[in-house]
């Protein structure tokens, strides 16, 4: 299923996946490596630590119109700096809470732990966040007007 | 230090909702270190509020600053230039950094952007507790340097209730009983015989009981 746009052009829904250097973006490049497929519309940023990440780099985010962001962390207990995906989820905990209060819907934000060798678990993870943007539409704050067309769809 | 608490994102909204173009000012003191008001705080709620009323479709301009401390004239001099290109301000800083911007912009609807709730300390990381009434008497020398006029929920100056329940408040077993804790302190102290001394029954008129307070030391006034 292709998402509507306000202006009636279809597009595909636009991910963010942050993917910690230590774990998740090894497990990106071994899915490349492996020639699993997962959606085009997914961009990968690297970072240094998913503790790295602040709120507002992903709020901003949102404003901006992204559909959806995956936040993925190294498995617990596993963090290379002791416990930066424990401080990453309680952000992501947080802003889901205003996703929800604010109406934009806290599905859009997922984190989840992987470790560098969970590559069809990366891709399995993509799919799933993807799904659930789907079911939700694209973000209402991409284009004014965008959620009422959406909803008449 | 004075510890707040955020107020929520419906609430901001419905703060500003008359208003398209807001100033939102953080206090980089107390509460910003009880992690309610500083410069991250600000611009949390600054996102969060701009897609609230983006999503209802009435958009507002928010800018934002963080001043050193909202409670002096001198650092509110910062705030004239931004302040100037709004229509209304939203303070998170204490109930004192509110009133401080309202009389420095008498032309300006300012706004609290947070719930000031006591004087207290930092127990452990995000845990702030209550330590002080800001009474205007202080009386922790009788004490062991435990406040019973605020940690005591009876306010009792001369012996426990006796209600504690294994060195737990009857009032609310979360807290501990300051009682107990004035005795464990007063004992490790040395001081026990403090316990002996009959304390009057406190002068309530130096507190705020008799409206807001003011203070004016003449050796330092100019």
């Amino acid at each position: 299923m292709i998402l509507p746009e306000a202006d009636g052009i279809l597009r595909e829904p636009e991910i963010i996946a942050f993917c910690c250097n230590y774990c998740a973006h090894s497990a990106a490049a071994l899915a490349g490596s492996k020639r699993l497929q997962y959606p085009a519309g997914v961009r990968i940023i690297s970072t240094p630590c998913t503790g790295k990440l602040e709120m507002e780099h992903i709020l901003e985010a949102f404003e901006k119109g992204i559909d959806g962001i995956l936040i993925v962390g190294c498995l617990e207990g596993g963090c290379h700096f002791q416990e930066g995906n424990l401080r990453a989820r309680k952000r992501a905990d947080r802003i889901r809470s205003i996703l929800e209060e604010i109406g934009l819907g806290s599905e859009r934000l997922k984190m989840v732990n992987l470790s560098d060798a969970m590559a069809s678990a990366f891709v399995e993870h993509v799919r799933e966040i993807m799904e659930t943007v789907r079911a939700l539409g694209p973000n209402p704050l991409s284009v004014p007007g965008a959620k009422e067309r959406a909803g008449k769809l | 230090m004075i510890v707040a608490s955020p107020k929520s994102i419906t609430e901001l909204k419905d703060l500003i909702a008359g208003h398209k173009k807001v100033l939102f000012v953080g206090c980089g003191t107390c509460v910003t270190v009880c992690l309610a008001g500083g410069e991250r705080e600000v611009s949390i709620s600054s996102y969060a509020v701009r897609m609230a009323r983006k999503l209802d479709h009435n958009p507002v301009e928010i800018t934002q600053i963080t001043i050193e401390r909202q409670c002096e004239n001198e650092f509110l001099k910062e705030l004239a230039e931004p302040a100037s290109k709004v229509e209304a301000i939203v303070s998170f800083g204490c109930g004192a950094g509110v009133q401080a911007i309202a009389e420095r912009f008498a032309d300006k609807p300012v706004y609290p952007g947070l719930n000031t709730q006591f004087l207290g300390v930092l127990e452990e990381q995000a845990v702030w507790t209550e330590k002080c009434l800001g009474c205007g008497d202080c009386m922790l020398a009788h004490f062991g340097g435990i406040c019973p006029v605020t940690r005591c929920a009876k306010r009792l100056l001369n012996g426990p209730c006796g209600g504690s329940l294994e060195s737990r408040c009857e009032v609310d077993p979360d807290r501990p009983c300051a009682w107990q804790l004035i005795y464990a302190r007063l004992k490790s102290i040395g001081q026990l015989d403090h316990l002996e001394i009959i304390v009057p029954p406190k002068d309530w008129s130096s507190a705020w009981y008799c409206g807001a307070r003011k203070i004016i030391r003449k050796d330092h006034k100019l």
